[in-house]
């Protein structure tokens, strides 16, 4: 069971951390809501909560709940830009389809 | 589809629920939008991945638009169309315009603001801006992957109410939703997190292009109050490039170069100036029109002395700023540097010991505005955290009131009233039967309504026939928190009402809010004496239609001579209204009062009489 962040991602994320100027890692996760069922969470994380799943990618500390590690398994979180456009994007193996926005998906 | 981005602990939005907010810098010389996005508070690059928009629109014949650097690289040969600086124009009619000097613009006369003839017809300042504006939004939909949910834009704390709502009808007409309008250096300090202090005086130190702002913020329990603002509207970067060309047309024989060549020696003073903030010494090629190619050089001890006198010049609105707040400079908690001429060393250097403290200076100058905007847009939006108790407020830069008798101004909301702010007063009726009242708003400092301007009229109409006084009418003044009044009227026992929205029809130039804000202090004792003789005018005025309509209904009680001498007394005090001595006003009002006392005594007998006659006395109330 693992969750990765491409070197792009984590280096991106070490800087808004930065910027914040506090936070431990990065908190994934998935909810049930959204035109798809499904939609992803991405928060700075501040101290663990009970339960979660530690991973360690590319000097990033990422913390993903039990429940949601279910649906993220094997997902890699990159950092790409589109046009003007930049963000993170999941790239989830789980995944059957999503809304056109990629804010919801399906597994 | 759209990319992610990092939220707060607990605070990942609903999809699709993201509230796109923006903060835009529009500039006199250039502008820029920011946002907040993972947290932290960013400019928006375009394509090329620039950040700064040159504030040039530039007209085609064809109806075309071009807006920033493409417009900026033709202002030289289509001068006309080519509208520069637009910001100058905004809210301000032909005769302000004038005050300028020579601009190339073909300028109309239209009711409120000029307008300008251009290649695709005639444009407002407020439609010029509006490119300017959507041209910036676009560009945040483009990077931010959707709709705006809303913008804050930024204008000069000195920037009166015309101003505001030109600003404001710009950024509606380019489609943005304005969550608010928001003062330069309120923006700067919040960017500089200087509104998470408790309190503290700030000075914002805003050297832009071509204009120099200094503002006194004082924060006091999240409420940024601008306690004064100072500058010169005719200093900027720009007179430094000018320093450097002169330096060398006097230096390498090019006193002779004109036209397309000053523009090629402002270019390259330009480049030679930014680069001397970071090195000892510079240089730039120059091909000039005649086919000569020089290699002009700078040391950075050179620049810093033929430019010493524009440092020295913005030491003096600097120390009037702080004379008007009443402060010495120990009295400022934090100095903020903004606007891209604030790099210069010798500047900074000028700055901290003027103040005798390092300004702040880690954020680009160019951005701390738009940055400090994007804080509050998010905040506005909705995107910041319950728990986060944030509520920033602004301040109304000059009194609001309205004409009262006599040409007097009543101030119903004084300056520096935080907003959104909305205060009542109750008003009455001057004459008899009066079925109607003029509401006349003004904004300014002084006591009498000449010397203030003037915002809005309008008319009460239907007021019930009442003796003068008795009338109850309830006048409302409200500003929302961009500074916007609207004002209503209300006869109380009726409920007839009347309201205006002010969009004021003409604008105040810097100068003139300054003026104003100046001879508010300067004229104190000439308007007392002002305000001393307006009140004894409307005092004579009130007491001679009294006695008039005393003596037509009851003037049988007179005898012949105590007529005469009535009338005599009445016509000395109007002769002594016309005049402007507010004592000898007085002194007659208080001659014709006492002539007159048996007259009221026996008037009064006369109506008790009339009152009683015919009741049996039990009928008359006894307590």
């Amino acid at each position: 069971m693992a969750v990765t962040l491409t070197a792009r991602a984590a280096d991106h994320i070490q800087r808004y951390i930065e910027k914040r100027g506090k936070g431990i890692g990065l908190r994934l996760g998935v909810r049930t809501t959204g035109c798809s069922g499904m939609a992803y969470k991405i928060e700075f994380a501040d101290g663990p909560q009970e339960g979660d799943v530690q991973f360690e990618s590319n000097g990033v500390r990422v913390l993903v709940d039990p429940k949601s590690l279910a649906y993220l398994d094997g997902t890699e979180l990159d950092f790409v830009r589109e046009g003007l456009n930049e963000g993170f994007k999941f790239l989830n193996p789980n995944e059957k389809d999503r809304c056109g926005c990629g804010e919801s998906f399906n597994v | 589809m759209s990319l992610l981005q990092i939220s707060e602990p607990g605070e990942s939005p609903e999809p699709h629920q993201r509230r796109l907010a923006v903060g835009i810098d529009l500039g006199t010389t250039h502008s820029l939008v920011a946002t907040v996005r993972s947290s932290s508070a960013e400019a928006l690059p375009d394509r090329e991945g620039r950040v700064l928009l040159p504030s040039v629109v530039r007209y085609l014949p064809d109806g075309g638009v071009h807006v920033g650097e493409d417009a900026k690289a033709r202002a030289g040969d289509d001068p006309a169309n080519t509208i520069v600086s637009v910001k100058r124009f905004m809210g301000r009619g032909v005769a302000d315009v004038a005050k300028f000097g020579a601009l190339p613009y073909r300028f109309v006369d239209a009711p409120g603001m000029v307008g300008i003839e251009t290649a695709a017809g005639l444009r407002s300042p407020v439609q010029v801006s509006a490119e300017i504006l959507r041209t910036l939004r676009e560009r945040a939909e483009q990077t931010l992957g959707g709709e705006l949910f809303g913008a804050v834009v930024t204008v000069p704390a000195y920037f009166d109410d015309s101003q505001r709502q030109a600003t404001k009808d710009a950024a509606k007409l380019a489609g943005l939703n304005v969550l608010r309008l928001l003062n330069e250096p309120t923006a700067a300090a919040i960017a500089y997190g200087l509104d998470n202090a408790s309190q503290g005086t700030f000075a914002i130190f805003d050297l832009g292009g071509g204009t120099f702002d200094l503002s006194i913020l004082k924060l006091t329990r999240g409420v940024f109050e601008v306690l004064s603002t100072s500058g010169d509207s005719a200093l900027g970067g720009d007179d430094f490039d000018q320093a450097i060309a002169v330096h060398w047309r006097v230096h390498h024989g090019l006193a002779d170069a004109s036209g397309k060549d000053t523009r090629r020696l402002l270019v390259a003073a330009r480049q030679v100036k930014e680069a001397l903030s970071t090195q000892e010494e510079a240089g730039a090629d120059v091909t000039l029109s005649w086919g000569q190619q020089m290699h002009l050089k700078l040391k950075r001890a050179e620049f810093e002395h033929i430019t010493a006198a524009l440092v020295q010049k913005t030491l003096g609105p600097t120390r009037k700023a702080l004379r008007d707040a009443g402060l010495g400079v120990a009295d400022v908690d934090g100095v903020v540097l903004v606007g891209g001429a604030t790099r210069m060393p010798h500047l900074q250097r000028a700055v901290e010991k003027c103040f005798g403290r390092a300004p702040l200076k880690d954020l680009d100058p160019d951005r701390v505005v738009a940055i400090g905007a994007a804080i509050q847009a998010n905040a506005l939006a909705g995107n910041r955290s319950a728990d986060d108790d944030w509520l920033l407020l602004d301040v109304t830069p000059l009194s609001l009131g309205l004409e009262t008798m006599g040409g007097l101004v009543e101030r119903v909301i004084p300056r520096n009233s935080t907003i959104p702010v909305a205060r009542a007063q109750e008003f009455t009726t001057f004459k008899d039967g009066q079925s109607a009242m003029a509401i006349h708003v003004v904004q300014g400092e002084r006591e009498l309504v000449s010397d203030c301007r003037s915002l809005a009229r309008f008319e009460l109409r239907g007021i019930p026939p009442m003796v003068a006084g008795a009338a109850r009418i309830a006048v409302t003044f409200q500003v929302d928190a961009d500074g916007l009044l609207s004002v209503s009227a209300q006869e109380k026992t009726t409920g007839v009402l009347a309201s205006v929205v002010v969009k004021p029809s003409y604008g105040l130039t810097d100068d003139e809010v300054a003026r104003m804000l100046r001879e508010g202090f300067d004229h104190a004792q000439a308007d007392r004496d002002a305000r001393l003789l307006a009140e004894q005018r409307v005092e004579a005025a009130a007491m001679l239609s009294a006695l008039r309509a005393a003596i037509d209904s009851d003037g049988d009680l007179l005898t012949e001579e105590e007529r005469g001498s009535l009338e005599a007394r009445a016509a000395s005090l109007e002769r002594a209204a016309q005049g402007t001595d507010p004592r000898a006003v007085k002194s007659a009002v208080e001659a014709v009062n006492r002539a007159s006392e048996s007259f009221a005594a026996r008037r009064m007998d006369r109506t008790i009489a009339r009152a009683l006659s015919g009741r049996h006395i039990g009928e008359v109330p006894t307590s």
